[in-house]
């Protein structure tokens, strides 16, 4: 038998059962659906996660004092203090591969205005801060390199700050807020970020130069963190061995002897990220599989059932000259069609359903051709493969036992 | 002198069923020649639908030589025996084996969807010839539902036709249908073997063997008797005679 006459021959027993067509395709539509659906949420964490990481800046490169860990317990920053102002200066002159360097100590603490006050943070970084994480003044300026030089009382504040303290629209350019017991001047407005992807509020921000946090708000000289900019996403890996090496000097570290600072970089973020949002994909669709699984078990078990029904016709086709291949395709196409055309439903549901979750949830959620064609792969195979036992029982029924079948 | 299209000799077949043994088929010598309409005939039990079975290729013998138009049968592999009756052997079962919820067309056209030498475009035509030559051409599009049994019969001896077998096989192919149903069909046979069909036949009722050639008795697994058909009837005469029957007016 030809292949056209064997998918008629197929289509018309699926016609003469419609009902239980439906019903087992029914276990597969609703598998690639969930896999292709799983997948796209997956798939969109994972690409809002990239994006917001990338949102924070670019080709950054972050350096914190190093924590000590033992087995696995953090211990606490012993070498907290690690960094001070002379390594950024000593970052800016030395490494070549870094255009931008901004120190940043933070404070958490009570922002007052009048009779309102807001809990907030306040950031204390270096002028070129905006620039490495990609923080936009909306309007008033940024703070100069001499007021960072004369700690000058001033700040910028963040959206959920002014929403706090001066209600939402209000302009507070030249007013002057406290931070704890010191007066600073507004100078500026940051641009909204919103939550990052961690829910964090990145509007909930206070920047002062860093010199008025150290002296007159902490009254430390070390900083937390050492913000960087690389030239090139390329040079990033190079950026970071010579900020090592130079950091590594001036600590007066001995060779051999553990660095006293952690650098991170963004690219390493994001394939942190990445690689957690990939485990959260494999997860959702490794649970999608397995409802595609049970689908594929639905279609045998229906398989086994019309071969049984079917015994006598079986015989009566061998009796006129199937062979046993013939009976075998017959079967096999069967159930190949049972799954392929359950895929395809199912394919086309799963895109129906990312789109109404990525509306409805707010989520951006990427279907990927690949998984599409995945699942339409995958689909066949599990026709052919939970058709093929039945397939082969039908095919090895002997002639006369099969008509004589009651 | 006639070709000889059917040869057994000292055919044997048992079943082994537990411990038991059933000997259904106890040294058979037969032969039948092209042209034949034979009717085998005996008791419940003496062996008739296995010998019929063998003979159309569905079983295989315990032991015995089994020549087919010239074919040692016992030589053949389980295709080139599906090829075998594909091309050469027609059937015809006491409950017809028509596919259900299907035309009468389709059912017809079956054996040639696994011969692979006939093209869609002839298959149509071939079978719709075999439905015309069963009197069935205007109820080409009717599923068996939709049928008489005799009609499902006659549809089933269309497809039995269609690929121009060397021998047509017929198991009580009358035994679900009436007397009058039943000369319907026997006269079909005997239109197709006046036109040289040979037919092997297999009834217990002795006047449905009247209308063949020969009739082979069979008891316990042997043949006992073995001769032609003396006075032979002639179905179609004998409806034309029939008294239509008016005791359900
Ligand atoms: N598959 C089988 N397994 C075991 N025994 C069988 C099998 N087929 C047939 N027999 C036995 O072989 C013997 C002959 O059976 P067969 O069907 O050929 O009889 P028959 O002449 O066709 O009878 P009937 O007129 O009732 O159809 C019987 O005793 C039957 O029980
Ligand atoms: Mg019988």
């Amino acid at each position: 038998m030809n292949y056209t006459n064997l998918s008629k021959v197929a289509v018309n027993a699926l016609r003469r059962n419609k009902l239980r067509a439906i019903l087992t395709m029914l276990g597969i539509i609703i598998g690639v659906a969930s896999v292709i659906a799983m997948l796209a949420i997956g798939q969109g964490s994972k690409k809002s996660i990239q994006d917001q990481v990338s949102s924070m800046g670019s080709n950054m490169i972050f350096v914190m004092p190093s924590q000590q860990r033992m087995g696995g317990v953090q211990l606490g920053n012993t070498n907290s203090q690690s960094l001070t102002v002379n390594d950024v200066e000593a970052i800016i002159k030395e490494c070549p591969s870094i255009t931008k360097v901004s120190p940043e100590v933070r404070s958490s603490g009570q922002a007052i205005y009048s009779n309102q006050n807001s809990p907030t943070s306040i950031y204390g970084v270096g002028v070129d801060y905006p620039d490495i994480r990609k923080v936009k003044v909306k309007s008033g300026r940024m703070f100069t390199d001499r007021e960072v030089k004369t700690s000058a009382k001033v700040c910028l504040l963040g959206k959920t700050v002014i929403t706090n303290l001066f209600g939402e629209n209000a302009d507070p350019i030249g007013l002057t807020v406290r931070f704890g017991r010191i007066p600073l001047t507004v100078i500026g407005v940051l641009e909204e970020k919103g939550q990052n992807s961690f829910g964090q509020d990145q509007d909930d921000i206070i920047l002062a130069p860093y010199t008025t946090v150290q002296k007159r708000i902490l009254a430390v000289t070390y900083l937390q963190t050492i913000s960087a900019s690389a030239v090139s996403e390329a040079k990033s890996s190079q950026a970071v061995e010579e900020l090592t090496n130079v950091l590594r000097t001036h600590h007066k570290l001995k060779e051999g002897a553990d660095n006293d600072f952690d650098v991170r970089t963004q690219a390493e973020l994001i394939s942190t990220l990445s690689s957690i949002s990939n485990i959260l994909t494999i997860l959702l669709g490794a649970i999608a599989g397995i409802s595609l699984l049970v689908g594929g078990i639905g279609i045998m078990n229906i398989m086994y059932v019309s071969v049984t029904e079917r015994t006598r016709e079986i015989g009566l086709r061998m009796a006129i000259g199937a062979r046993g291949l013939d009976i075998l395709m017959q079967f096999l196409m069967e159930s190949i069609m049972l799954s392929v055309i359950g895929g395809i439903i199912g394919i086309l549901l799963g895109i129906g359903a990312s789109s109404v979750i990525s509306s409805v949830m707010k989520w951006p959620v990427v279907v990927m051709p690949a998984s599409v064609v995945l699942s339409f792969v995958v689909c066949t195979a599990i026709g052919i493969f939970f058709g093929w036992y039945p397939a082969r029982k039908a095919a090895s029924l002997d002639p006369i036992d099969a008509l004589r079948y009651e | 002198m006639k070709k000889t299209i059917i040869e057994v000799k000292n055919l044997r077949k048992e079943f082994h069923v537990g411990e038991v043994t059933v000997r259904a088929l106890r040294g058979i010598n037969m032969e039948i020649r092209e042209g034949d309409f034979v009717a085998i005939m005996g008791t419940s039990g003496s062996g008739k639908s296995t010998m019929l079975n063998i003979l159309g290729c569905l079983d295989k013998p315990t032991s015995g030589d089994y020549l087919l138009d010239g074919l040692s049968v016992a030589s053949l592999n389980k295709n080139e025996l599906a090829a075998l009756r594909n091309n050469k052997l027609g059937f015809v079962f006491q409950s017809y084996n028509l596919l259900p919820r299907t035309t009468a067309l389709e059912n017809v056209e079956l054996p040639l969807f696994y011969n692979s030498k006939i093209k869609a475009k002839e298959r149509k035509e071939i079978a719709l010839n075999a439905l015309e030559a069963v009197g069935l051409a205007d109820r080409m599009h009717h599923t068996p539902n939709q049928l008489s049994g005799g009609q499902q019969q006659r549809v089933a001896i269309a497809r039995s036709l269609v690929n121009d077998p060397v021998v047509i096989f017929a198991d009580e192919a009358t035994g679900n249908l009436d007397t009058r149903t039943s000369y319907e069909v026997m006269s079909l046979f005997q239109e197709l073997n006046a036109k040289g069909k040979t037919i092997v036949f297999v009834t217990h009722e002795p006047d449905i063997a009247r209308f063949t050639t020969r009739n082979v008795i069979f008891r316990d697994g042997h043949i006992i008797r073995e001769g032609d058909v003396e006075d032979r009837f002639n179905a179609r005469e004998m409806l034309d005679n029939m008294p239509i029957n008016t005791d359900y007016e």
